[in-house]
């Protein structure tokens, strides 16, 4: 996709400000509502996925205590599979975000929560929460478009290295719990000079990655092996599956948020004093959900409400599915496209996107000359005269 | 071949052990697993189990709790932090403790519902036993001194009676010569009413009520009516500030400030206005700011290292806990306070002073 300046057709070139600035008030009007009913129901919703991850992983953990017999290795595997992703996506991704920070609780708190994961917490929400939700999808400024490793948009410029981005990319979800940590390190731009290298604040941020590894590593490669005694091996081709299976599933849900054709990027300049309305604009257009069931948006940490989570990134997770009819509404009346679509979709789309980028754009205009994505279909036929974009009230 | 270990070596291996079990749970500790198994278990704070909720008057409730792992128990006549989740978010109080020492471990505690009071109300109306609460060790110095007082005095007003009701059950029968000055609306309202006329009925203490519907409010002067010889008496006192303030000037005015104990309830009620002075940790940094400034801004102004993030209110990467005072939510105008002792965590970029507060960085 071409950043949305750029676009021929721009698909938010049929409303006003006022109607940016209404739309923001309409989202703000929404997360008001959430926030006023937030309570016991909610409390009790985390601590009960809480304890269904604890439970998972301490029976999935016994179990592997016998897994040279393959029954037990199978169930072992799969309750830590399982552990492991709900750990990863509904409660810590969810958790850091501050969406649960409301109950008071210390312990499930975004300033003391640490995840089952490579990268730790006080770094990852600063790559994350920080600049990807602030700055999403502005080219230059959210590095979460293709990882600083691939290119993901026309608007980035194309590299003879980008040839053999659908392998990066298929490395990376093997080993994505270690590209997140890397990426969170910022590893490309803090290795590339002698000064960057030797700055004590990057060392300090190394070491605890480092360190953090190093403990995550000692866990599930020896801790729990060791404990199986005959059956270590075992224990530790489970806990190496354990970890592939997770870093599969999260790469893939995550290559589902913002890079499915219909997902919209921005220019750098575009976001120079950018009001709420705008901002909430901007989340709208460039994030994409995944349709699916109940066990699909438990499984994904919610992010199949990508598009809710990137509106309301520190509203309950427990609660997108209830107000995605209400945005869903929004952008029809705005006059705006929702990107969704299941899971295979998605993913497809996205790895569509990861192959055919990894060549030069004048090379695939030649080959594919109507690659017009499908908002901009959808927006084309109102563009003559601007629509009366309904209102709250209307 | 045996070998004795020494002490040294015993507490090497238990720290090996131990470091090994939690690096089998990283990035969680043992804790957070043995809470599955046992609530009361695994945070830094004990946790109790209320067994049970009885009433005591119309709008007054004791609160049975079981204390579980880490409580080291408390003397009669202090109090307790008590904290409890109310519509999903943990408050904390502080509340008397009613009951003496018991060899069962229960506590309990009497709560008198105050009119829109979030917690009090919960607490008398709606929590069950089942229910887990959060707990601070036992505080307070407001007890008998273990060489009991010859005579001695209470003087109580409303709740006032909570933690004179806990040294009565403890210690009762040893102080020789007791009297209770109790001041309340009405005999109804006389929260441990029928077990406190029951004491005096058989000699246990001299009980004195005031029903204020009759007999107006209590003061020094009426007291020294009631109770001829309270100068030759160890007093303990407690119920309304002006109460205890008129107290302790009549005493000390007469000579005898010495003899008089006193414990104050601080309500969170805390000047809430539009901005003020927001102090910073222990750095003696303040600021004024006004009602419309974000707390991180002021604190930036003011040269404080603020942590900080989005500055929007979406990514958390700015929250510092409220020790202290009210700040308000510049996006919906929700008010946060904290009383003494609270550690709220408030994002600063979306919040600003109403009325004076102080923050923990």
């Amino acid at each position: 996709m071409t950043t949305i300046q750029k676009q021929d057709r721009n698909p938010i070139a049929h409303l006003t400000p006022e109607d940016v600035e209404n739309l923001g008030r309409e989202l703000d009007a929404l997360r008001e509502k959430v926030i006023a009913s937030r309570g016991a129901d909610d409390a009790a919703y985390i601590r009960k996925v809480i304890k269904t991850q604890r439970v998972l992983e301490m029976g999935g953990r016994a179990v592997l205590l016998a897994s040279k017999f393959p029954p037990a290795w199978f169930v072992g595997t799969a309750a830590l599979s399982i552990a492991k992703i709900l750990e990863n996506m509904e409660i810590g991704h969810n958790v850091m975000h501050g969406q649960w920070d409301w109950m008071r609780d210390p312990k499930i708190h975004s300033t003391t929560w640490e995840w089952d994961h490579a990268s730790p917490a006080e770094q990852w929400k600063h790559s994350h929460n920080e600049l990807h939700h602030t700055y999403t999808n502005v080219l230059g400024k959210d590095n979460d478009l293709g990882y600083g490793i691939m290119r993901v948009d026309e608007g980035q410029k194309w590299h003879p290295a980008h040839l053999g981005q659908p392998l990066w990319n298929l490395v990376n979800a093997i080993f994505f719990q270690y590209g997140i940590a890397a990426y969170d390190l910022e590893l490309g731009k803090n290795l590339s000079s002698e000064k960057r290298r030797r700055d004590p604040a990057f060392k300090a941020r190394l070491a605890a990655t480092l360190r953090k590894v190093r403990r995550q590593a000692a866990k599930d490669y020896v801790v729990h092996p060791l404990l199986s005694g005959p059956s270590a091996p075992t224990t530790l081709a489970a806990n190496l599956t354990a970890n592939l299976i997770r870093n599969l599933w999260t790469h893939s849900v995550i290559m589902c948020g913002h890079f499915p054709e219909g997902v919209e990027t921005f220019e750098r300049t575009s976001i120079e004093g950018e009001t709420r309305g705008e901002w909430y604009l901007r989340q709208m257009l460039g994030s994409a959900n995944i349709s699916g069931g109940p066990l699909l948006h438990i499984m994904t940490g919610n992010l199949s409400f990508q598009v809710e989570h990137h509106l309301f990134p520190d509203l309950p997770s427990n609660r997108y599915q209830e107000i995605a009819p209400h945005v869903r509404n929004l952008f029809e009346r705005y006059g705006l496209t929702y990107t969704t679509g299941s899971l295979p979709k998605q993913v497809a789309s996205a790895w569509r996107k990861v192959i055919r980028l990894s060549l030069p754009n004048d090379l695939l205009a030649k080959k594919k000359r109507p690659a017009r994505p499908a908002p901009l279909r959808a927006v084309a036929p109102v563009r003559q005269e601007r629509p009366r974009v309904a209102t709250a009230g209307s | 071949m045996a070998t004795t270990r020494t002490p040294a070596q015993f507490a090497l291996l238990r720290d090996r052990a131990r470091r090994f079990v939690e690096l089998a749970t990283t990035p969680l500790v043992p804790g957070d697993f043995w809470e599955v198994i046992d609530p009361l278990r695994g945070g830094a704070n004990p946790r109790g189990r209320v067994v049970a909720v009885r009433p005591e008057t119309r709008d007054a409730a004791t609160i049975a709790i079981r204390p579980g792992r880490g409580w080291k128990g408390h003397t009669a006549g202090q109090y307790v932090r008590l904290g409890v989740d109310v519509d999903g978010v943990r408050q904390w109080r502080s509340y008397s403790l009613t009951s003496p020492p018991r060899p069962d471990g229960v506590i309990t505690i009497t709560v008198k519902a105050q009119p829109g009071g979030v917690v009090s109300g919960h607490l008398v109306h709606r929590v069950r036993a089942g229910t887990v609460v959060h707990l601070d060790q036992a505080a307070g110095d407001f007890t008998l001194p273990l060489v009991r007082p010859a005579k001695a005095l209470f003087v109580t007003a409303g709740s006032g009676i909570t933690p004179v009701m806990g040294m009565l059950r403890d210690a009762a029968g040893s102080l020789a010569d007791v009297v209770l000055v109790h001041s309340a609306p009405r005999p109804d309202a006389v929260i441990f009413g029928p077990e406190l006329r029951g004491l005096a009925a058989r000699g246990g203490l001299r009980l004195v009520e005031r029903h204020t519907e009759v007999d107006g409010r209590l003061t020094p002067e009426r007291l020294a009516e009631l109770v001829p010889d309270l100068a030759s008496r160890h007093t303990w006192a407690c119920g309304p500030n002006e109460l205890l303030d008129a107290l302790q000037s009549t005493y000390d005015a007469a000579g005898h400030g010495d003899l008089l104990h006193t414990e104050r309830f601080r309500p969170a009620v805390v000047a809430v206005g539009e901005g003020g002075t927001v102090s910073f940790g222990d750095s003696g940094v303040t600021v004024e700011a006004d009602g419309a400034t974000a707390l991180l801004d002021a604190g930036e102004a003011g040269g404080v290292l603020m942590p900080s993030g989005c500055r929007m209110g979406i990514c958390f990467g700015c929250v510092v806990p409220l020790r202290g005072g009210s700040v308000r939510d510049l996006r919906n105008g929700v008010v946060t306070t904290a009383a003494e002792g609270d550690d709220i965590p408030v994002q600063t970029c979306i919040s600003a002073a109403a009325g004076p507060c102080h923050l923990g960085i």
